[in-house]
């Protein structure tokens, strides 16, 4: 897409644990174009968070690259991070973590003009428009965070992202740490900055119904890959890795009144993962050879999936 | 089926800053044995105030007036002592949080034990081998070396899992469950809400579900109180008040859900009162589409509008709704 933000290629992270490496991401391509929204599933150890740090250079590359803008995302380090990236900014799971206490809103947001080189009155002015824009009063910029709720608070947390102008937003589960009715707002505010200011949005986030309601494409991580990938109507319409398919089954529905399907067994140690399909001891569709046949994304109906029974490679 | 907990008139005043504030306000219901209930609401509803004080658990400097009696035992005039030979063996806890719950530096086998050996009096040998029954009843892999593991060894889901067989460990008759699955992936919620809906029919335990997540109360809870700043607003079986919503909240609740054919997400304006600041009259009338002028003066209580149905909320403008 010609209009691409954000590109992930091959991107592998790794982490040192007793002495052992443990490859928590392992060649994921991704991309996000402006005005899109891509949903990042998967269960807790899939590497989903440790993607998104990645993909704004708070975790150093094992392997791959990661693209912002036509230029080379640098791993945040000693050194002032290089002007463009202002515009690739992250939000982060827990407001009552991701603010100071002790400095006001204003000066929180202001930040952002402050640091591109603007006034301190400038970065103020403009961060009473920004709390506004985010549905916030103005006059919340004189208070500290303590002061609102949860879903307030991640509301200033956006506020302050948006200072810098960014082109696209990577929001590591934003809105878990919230109320049920707070979680609406902010997935609605979340969709209506994509839409207005032409933003490229990776929304990373278990919790599989907000997914579904506001993302574009989603991508399904299990154990540092991504297994399926595509339209997000497409995927959850039908999906089609066994594991896609477990998950959706799994979502409680109002109103159905019968328990969801359940998933044996956990996700594998990421350090000791099994060979073949990583998913292939928890799948009710294995075959001999998912336990030698690495998956690679294939396109199926309309969406890849990394599965090669169900891509044409064996039985449908 | 049988009664086993009656709820009558509850009423928890908390102390704050400005004098006492009531946290649950005449909150009545009733659970029979083998039998799932839900309480749902968000929070600062009341409804994790309303499963502590069945256990006595209250804030220090906590006002309990009302009733609370199981299998006809009143639980608020118990002494310490007596309460605790209900908690854990007639009634038990599973908090939110497993990382909490269960001690980080006992190995499971001390904390699985510990109910057995003091309500049933077993011998270590006894209680640790129907400890490791326990863990492989919740689905823990190698439950022999489990026993000997520390809490920061499982993940969060197996821990949880791990904290319902500590409340089961000495067969309780009522479980109270506060929002057990939350913290977890679907996948792992899926298991425990399976597991949960065993037990009950296995061993008739009734169990309380307290959650924000209606779509884990349609699957599990055949009746369903909707709470709001510590009053009950509706209550009745889970299938009908989901489909066929009286009470403006609950409506508000259902429409915050994500829809079929991604119809844009309703939220409920506003937030629900802090404690001490509910306002006067119906506690919801400010965030509500459909209040009236005697909403803001006049406080609902709970009226029956059908067989099994209690609704707080007199105008009822979602009567004629389909």
């Amino acid at each position: 897409m010609s209009d691409t933000v954000l590109e992930l290629a091959d991107v592998a992270v790794e982490y040192g644990r007793r002495g052992q490496r443990l490859r928590a991401v392992d060649g994921v391509d991704l991309t996000v174009a402006r005005g899109e929204i891509v949903g990042l599933v998967g269960e807790s150890g899939c590497g989903k968070s440790t993607l998104a740090r990645a993909a704004v250079g708070l975790e150093p590359l094992a392997a791959g690259a990661v693209t912002f803008e036509g230029r080379a995302v640098t791993t945040l380090g000693r050194r002032r991070r290089p002007e463009f990236l202002r515009g690739l900014q992250m939000v982060f799971q827990d407001p009552y973590e991701s603010l100071n206490p002790r400095r006001k809103v204003g000066e929180i947001i202001a930040d952002g003009a402050r640091l591109g080189g603007g006034s301190r009155a400038d970065g103020l002015r403009q961060a009473a428009e920004l709390l506004e824009r985010v549905g916030l009063p103005a006059t919340a910029a004189a208070s500290y965070p303590h002061e609102f709720s949860g879903g307030q608070r991640q509301r200033i947390a956006i506020a302050r992202t948006l200072m810098t102008r960014p082109s696209c937003l990577i929001a590591d589960e934003p809105i878990s740490a919230l109320d049920a009715s707070a979680q609406a707002q902010i997935a609605n505010l979340l969709s209506g900055l994509v839409d207005d200011a032409d933003l490229g949005l990776i929304l990373v986030s278990h919790d599989l119904s907000v997914v579904r309601q506001v993302a574009d494409r989603v991508a399904v991580m299990y154990l540092g890959r991504i297994v399926e990938i595509g339209a997000t109507d497409v995927v959850w319409g039908n999906p089609r890795h066994p594991y896609t398919e477990a998950l959706v089954a799994a979502i409680p529905q109002v109103g159905a009144g019968v328990l969801p399907a359940d998933l044996p067994g956990d996700v594998p140690d990421p350090a000791n993962p099994p060979a073949g399909c990583r998913f292939h001891p928890r799948c009710p569709i294995a075959q001999d050879s998912c336990r030698q046949l690495d998956q690679r994304l294939a396109p199926v109906e309309g969406r890849e999936i990394a599965c090669h029974i169900r891509s044409g490679g064996g039985l449908p | 089926m049988n009664e086993l907990l009656r709820v009558e008139d509850l009423t928890v005043a908390l102390p704050t800053r400005s004098g006492y504030a009531k946290a649950v306000d005449g909150m009545s219901f009733a659970v029979d044995t083998g039998e799932v209930m839900g309480i749902a609401g968000e929070s600062g509803s009341g409804k994790t105030i309303t499963a502590l004080s069945l256990f006595g658990l209250l804030p220090h400097g906590a006002r309990v007036t009302g009733s609370i009696r199981l299998d006809g035992i009143e639980l608020t005039s118990l002494s310490g002592k007596q309460l605790r030979a209900v908690r854990g063996r007639q009634i038990a806890m599973v908090s939110q949080d497993p990382a909490t719950s269960l001690h980080p530096i006992l190995p499971i086998g001390t904390q699985l034990t510990e109910h057995m050996r003091h309500h049933l009096e077993m011998s270590k040998e006894e209680a640790l081998s129907r400890a490791a029954g326990l863990l492989e009843t919740v689905r823990i892999p190698d439950p022999e070396q489990a026993l000997r593991s520390y809490p920061g060894q499982f993940s969060g889901g197996m821990r949880q899992r791990i904290a319902i067989a500590v409340a089961l460990a000495a067969e309780p008759r009522l479980l109270v469950a506060d929002e057990p699955t939350t913290a977890l992936d679907v996948t792992v919620q899926a298991g425990i809400l399976r597991l949960l809906d065993r037990l009950c029919r296995e061993r008739g335990m009734a169990v309380i579900v307290i959650t924000h997540d209606l779509g884990v109360m349609s699957a599990t809870a055949r009746r369903l109180f909707v709470m709001y700043a510590g009053r009950l607003a509706e209550a009745g079986p889970t299938s009908e008040l989901l489909a066929r919503p009286r009470h403006p909240y609950t409506r508000g609740l259902l429409d915050a859900l994500p829809q079929e054919g991604g119809a844009a997400l309703v939220p409920i304006g506003g937030s629900p009162p802090s404690l001490g600041q509910v306002p006067a009259g119906c506690p919801f009338h400010p965030r509500c589409k459909y209040a009236r002028p005697s909403c803001t003066t006049d406080r609902p209580d709970p009226e029956r509008v059908a067989e099994q149905h209690l609704l707080a909320c007199p105008p009822d403008p979602l009567r004629a709704a389909p």
